[in-house]
């Protein structure tokens, strides 16, 4: 029962094969037993899923059930889930009750989802490894010596080791994508503005957006579908209508022309990750697809535009943790400046103060043209980059990561060597466009991914393509073995 | 370029983060490969481009001027680790 996707508990759930309940039950006796070792959740809420799996079951039974009624889900412990800790990875928030919930929990709650619990990530999604969590890295279930990838590493473990069969993501310069290719699963950002931001803890608001991890596209789709939407919440949620992406997915797939980066393919990515991304692309061409060799000039500055770009946002958004009305409060303050900066030094960890600090300074007076107009200058030359690949190709593909999982510990001295890990999923976010990775093979014995880029609100075809290439391999179904076996 | 130990010190201060003296140096080490690093943005020519100002180059929506917040004082407060006649409470700063 745990080994299934997500659409395939969706269908047995409606054949009636196991109730909820069964399900839920099941799921959270897997959670105790493997989760000690894989840390991928911060709070599980067996309770609350219980209870909601039974309800679950009854709206089944009084025939008011959608295709997610009853089906098991985590979400980050990025988004507020009412009554429940709201943690972000840290300090700062660790007694903090989210008094709402966002957006995308109560979509996803309306829609009969059950929420098994809340997952392990990067103190406030800065980070590409999982190790900068104020509750401990999470662990690779391919290699538990490795990590899982990040922001969103406790949800992309969690999956990977079929504790749960979906959860929630969010991605501001990959923190889907890559810990999706890293422990061998399905993760999709969408266009920015497709899915509300309300109720999602800010990092930077003009790069952050929320979305799944899934074993396979299609359960993407079923979640994705729900998740999608304008808010009058949030200001920046498109008003456009969703397209039923479950109808788009086995669209052929003849003609579409696909789009391969040569700055990807250079120096830097691995052989054998090169490989395993020429293969898919082979199958890609053997259902249809005609190839093309694309070029994005400006790609090779997406990392430091970001890093002046998102640490500049943070600063900002970050200022609201300052020990007076909820998060962390330093004992004893001798005066009020003293209460901003020991709750914010205590609070906060490294990789987040150093991200603050960075901000601050590109934002300081005498800077603000030379670092932070810039980058929103080169910005907007790598956006042009990819309006001019789209006038020539439909999709873009190339590989997620320049590597499989690293090691734990590996690259935690140096903050440099750690960004460049984001350098292929970076400037989709500076661009605002839809990017997913799916699992394309494996090196040494580590999943690694095919990102699949599309033109703005083109989430149904890039669904399509990884549906379409998940029907010709079994990559996506292949589970780490061992104790998660 | 190599921040000083002093540009740290008050970039802290800016962005209220008390940091110990003994954590200073490893600041001013990363910050400075951080910023080292992303100095590679002025090999660019962007001579006539406009920044970005927003991904997809949409403008902000405008709504009525109506209030849709209902009161929810005592629910948010329940987060604040010092309150007191609804009021949130901080170190004395007027003597």
């Amino acid at each position: 029962m745990y080994a299934m996707s997500l659409a395939r508990i969706s269908r047995a759930l409606s054949a009636g094969e196991f109730s909820s309940e069964e399900l839920v039950s099941h799921l959270l006796e897997r959670i105790g037993r493997l989760d000690g070792e894989l840390n991928a959740f911060i709070t599980v809420t067996g309770e609350a899923a219980l209870a909601a799996a039974r309800a679950a079951d009854e709206a089944r039974g009084r025939g008011d059930a959608g295709p997610l009624c009853g089906v098991p889900i985590a979400h980050k412990d990025i988004f507020c889930t009412a009554g429940f800790r709201t943690s972000c990875g840290s300090r700062m928030l660790d007694d903090f009750v989210s008094p709402y919930d966002a957006t995308v929990v109560e979509r996803l709650r309306e829609a009969g989802v059950v929420m098994l619990g809340k997952t392990n990530m990067d103190e406030f999604a800065m980070g590409s490894s999982n190790e900068t969590s104020y509750y401990g890295p999470v662990r690779n279930p391919w290699d538990t010596a490795r990590v899982p990838g990040g922001s969103s590493g406790g949800s992309a473990a969690a999956v990977a080791a079929r504790l749960v069969p979906g959860a929630t993501g969010t991605d501001t310069g990959g923190s889907i994508r890559q810990p999706a290719a890293l422990a061998g699963i399905t993760g999709i950002k969408p266009t920015y503005g497709r899915i509300s931001r309300y109720g999602m803890i800010a990092f930077a608001s003009s790069l952050d957006q929320a979305g799944t991890l899934t074993q396979t596209a299609e359960d993407a789709a079923l979640m994705l579908g729900a998740m999608s939407g304008h808010d009058p919440r949030d200001s920046t949620s498109v008003d456009a209508p969703v397209p039923d992406y479950l109808e788009s997915l086995d669209a052929p797939l003849e003609g579409l022309r696909i789009g391969l980066v040569e700055e990807f393919m250079d120096a830097g990515l691995d052989s054998a990750n090169a490989a395993a991304v020429e293969e898919a692309v082979k199958v890609l061409e053997g259902l249809g697809a005609q190839l093309q060799r694309i070029s994005l000039p400006s790609i090779g500055l997406s990392v430091p535009a970001y890093y002046v770009v998102a640490p500049a946002e943070c600063s900002s958004n970050l200022s609201r943790f300052d020990g007076v009305r909820f998060g962390y409060r330093a004992e004893s303050p001798r005066d009020l400046e003293d209460l901003y900066k020991r709750s914010r030094g205590e609070g906060f960890g490294a990789e987040v103060k150093r991200r603050i600090m960075t901000g601050t300074y590109v934002l300081s007076a005498g800077y603000y043209d030379a670092y932070y107009l810039k980058a929103q200058r080169v910005r907007q030359l790598i956006a042009a980059d990819f309006r001019r690949a789209f006038e020539q190709v439909d999709v873009i593909v190339g590989p997620t990561t320049p590597t499989p999982a690293f090691e734990i510990g590996a690259k935690v001295d140096d903050p440099v060597t750690m960004y460049l890990n984001d350098i292929y999923t970076i400037g989709v976010n500076l661009a605002g466009l839809p990017g997913l990775s799916a699992p394309c093979g494996f090196v040494d014995g580590l999943p690694v991914g095919l990102q699949i880029v599309g033109r703005a609100f083109d989430e149904g075809r890039i669904l399509n393509v990884a549906h379409r290439f998940q029907q010709e391999t079994d990559w996506h179904a292949r589970a780490p073995g061992g104790a998660f076996a | 370029m190599k921040l000083t130990r002093d540009e740290v010190e008050s970039i802290a201060h800016l962005a209220r983060l008390g940091i110990s003296s003994a954590e200073v140096p490893s600041y001013v080490d990363n910050l400075s490969r951080i910023i080292d690093f992303v100095q590679q943005l002025e090999q660019s020519d962007t001579e006539g481009v406009t920044p970005m100002a927003h991904p997809l180059e949409m403008t902000q929506p405008l709504r009525e001027d109506v209030v849709t917040e209902k009161d929810q004082r005592a629910l948010y407060q329940e987060n604040a680790k010092a309150v007191d006649a609804g009021l949130y409470l901080v170190p004395r700063v007027i003597e």
